[in-house]
């Protein structure tokens, strides 16, 4: 990878970034309905007003406003939050946690699960476990996540009986250590899965369309008129190279993922940004929208520069400008 | 896109008649669409979609919002889904939530098609600068997080189908646009586009006759999969309580079921249901069009 490229796909990331502030900044200030109603109720004395206004700066002309912003985001302040009076960031950031921990357990999840899904089906192209697959992939790809999630407390969770389906931690739990680490996998199992059923999909069916193309490949059937092992040929000349575009759908699929916590943090009851996006919509708290709107615009500006400079170190293939 | 041929160029020649009628830009198209299991299943279950969408207030036996039986009635003959908490007709609700569903399609598909085709053949056909600068402006909207934009525009200017059918439209475009340029670009030095300029076709001219015609194809499969996440995001927003209260959403009725789950089954069983079986409609009409083109998929 030329240093000149990592310069170029860094220097882009400038213009994405600005204008994502932009629009986050201009949907807010655009919107109907005035704030400091909001916070200081409908009934306040104007005097009252025009101190709250001024409080939250929301007296100054737009563009002032807008430079106040982009500053302060700079330095990590996204202002207070309208409902708790604590930094918007300082909201985010205690969330943050078990958002990331659910997202990584997903994606983990998700990749083994669906390389493994797509090898057994790719490695014999037309069969019945591939019919399986691909048809499971297909229903599992078109199935809303919150769906998937019913389903799984339906069929899974009230039947069994000790996996549970809502928060992070067992109520009143005081335990630490190792017992802590259990209670949360405990608890984490059953919504990284469900996060991870479009991924599963998504990742199963590359797999399984690159493998199959790779076996029918010249330098596959050399390696088989070898003798070589067939777990050799899947495993080490199809397989790596059918993965190469398996690293760019982890990557670019990342928007999904992130948007399923949403809704996957609301199925199940899980304490992370998504429910704290949701509370913040009923409660009108714009900073905290922003501040997750810019936390979660970036996460995917960051996670798609670094798929595409891993795709590069990987494919030896690709020669940019 | 490895294959860029007419679909003209590979249709089996005299098999029989085509189709009449056909909606594609080649009638052979939609024969060889509908040959395909894929396709009959794909385009029934989109059709299913329309045809509900549009009779719904003569196929929904009740009117969906109001109390008309018993609280969290199972299925049964008078209500073939059940009732929700109020004694509504879940059938009725989820007919109804067929139109939603369907006009946010329509409004969506026609923005990104609008948009998508301009900025992609305006930037195959040009090319240099003009190029560059619609290549940037589709990748911002490309890492853009969709679903956190509607989100935020409903907590702030309140829900609405036609809003979330705008914010949709605006923000995914761009990847048609990527197509349709690849299309364009590999198009543009073809044989029949070249006898068009000798024959002294204007640049514009050219673009909408021979172009664009078959460029369309290639787009149309970009669509449906694209339209399958969108009425996704969609199901999404009524789940978290964020769609239009006074229209009938599938999402917003599974949102409904969410703290009754453990005593009415039926209640997130059949919305969640109807969304899988339009969101799979529209992926394997998708993918059956990638192989009638002549494509991989």
């Amino acid at each position: 990878m030329s240093g000149r490229y990592l310069a170029w796909r860094l220097f882009l990331v400038v213009p994405t970034v600005a204008g994502i502030l932009v629009v986050g900044f201009v949907l807010v200030h655009l919107a109907p309905g005035d704030p400091v109603q909001a916070l200081a109720g409908e009934h306040g004395d104007a005097e009252y007003y025009a101190f709250m206004r001024a409080r939250f700066g929301l007296d100054q002309p737009l563009l002032a406003q807008f430079a106040t912003f982009a500053a302060n985001l700079l330095t990590g302040d996204f202002g207070r939050s309208f409902i708790q009076g604590r930094p918007a960031f300082d909201l985010v950031a205690e969330r943050l946690p078990a958002t990331l921990l659910l997202i990584s357990a997903s994606l983990a999840l998700a990749s083994v699960v669906g390389i493994a899904l797509g090898i057994v089906a790719g490695s014999r192209p037309g069969g019945v476990r591939d019919l399986a697959v691909s048809g499971t992939t297909l229903a599992l790809y078109a199935a809303p996540v919150f769906w998937i999630g019913q389903l799984v407390i339906l069929l899974v969770a009230v039947p069994v009986g000790w996996l549970p389906v809502q928060g992070m931690t067992s109520p009143g739990s005081t335990s630490t250590g190792l017992a802590h680490a259990l209670d949360v996998g405990r608890h984490l199992l059953l919504p990284a899965l469900v996060l991870a059923s479009q991924e599963v999909a998504a990742i199963a069916r590359l797999t399984r369309t690159g493998l199959a193309t790779e076996l029918a490949s010249d330098h596959v059937r050399t390696a088989r008129a070898k003798g070589v092992a067939e777990w050799q040929v899947v495993g080490r000349h199809a397989l790596r190279r059918a993965l190469l575009p398996v690293v760019t759908v982890v990557g670019g699929r990342t928007g999904h993922l992130v948007a399923g916590t949403v809704v996957i943090e609301t199925v199940f009851g899980w304490p992370g940004l998504g429910r704290l996006l949701v509370t913040s919509v009923g409660s009108g708290d714009r900073p905290v929208l922003l501040a997750i709107f810019a936390v979660a615009a970036l996460a995917v500006v960051v996670v798609n520069l670094v798929t595409d400079l891993v795709y590069v170190r990987l494919d030896p293939r690709i020669r940019y400008r | 896109m490895s294959d860029s041929t007419p679909a003209s160029a590979t249709a089996e020649a005299g098999v029989g008649p085509a189709l009449e009628g056909g909606a594609g830009p080649e009638p052979g198209v939609l024969r060889r669409l509908l040959r395909r299991p894929s396709g009959v299943v794909g385009c029934g279950l989109v059709a299913l979609l329309v045809v509900v969408g549009v009779a719904a207030p003569w196929l929904a036996p009740r009117d969906p919002f109001a109390i008309d039986g018993p609280s969290l009635s199972p299925p049964s003959g008078r209500y073939p889904m059940g009732t929700d908490a109020f004694g509504r007709d879940l059938f009725s609700g989820i007919v109804f939530g067929a139109r939603t569903s369907l006009l946010l399609t329509v409004l969506t598909s026609a923005l990104v098609l609008v948009i998508g085709v301009a900025v992609g053949t305006l930037a195959g056909y040009r090319g240099g600068r003009v190029d560059d600068a619609c290549m940037r402006v589709a990748e911002f909207f490309l890492v853009l997080p969709r679903f956190f934009l509607a989100i935020v525009v409903v907590a702030l200017y309140g829900p609405g189908v036609e809003r979330i059918g705008l914010v949709f439209g605006f923000t995914a475009w761009a990847l048609l646009a990527r197509v349709v340029r690849a299309e364009v670009l590999s198009l543009r030095e073809r044989e029949f586009v070249e006898a068009a300029r000798a024959g002294g076709s204007g640049g514009w001219r050219i673009v909408v006759r021979e172009i664009l015609p078959n460029a369309l194809p290639a787009a149309l499969v970009y669509l449906g999969l694209l339209l399958g996440q969108v009425l996704l995001l969609e199901a999404s927003l009524g789940f978290l309580g964020l769609s239009d209260p006074t229209a009938m959403s599938w999402g917003f009725l599974a949102g409904q079921a969410q703290p009754f789950l453990r005593v009415a089954w039926w209640m997130a069983v059949f919305p969640g249901a109807a969304i899988l079986a339009t969101v799979l409609g529209l992926n394997l009409t998708a993918d059956a069009l990638t192989e009638a083109l002549g494509r991989r998929s």
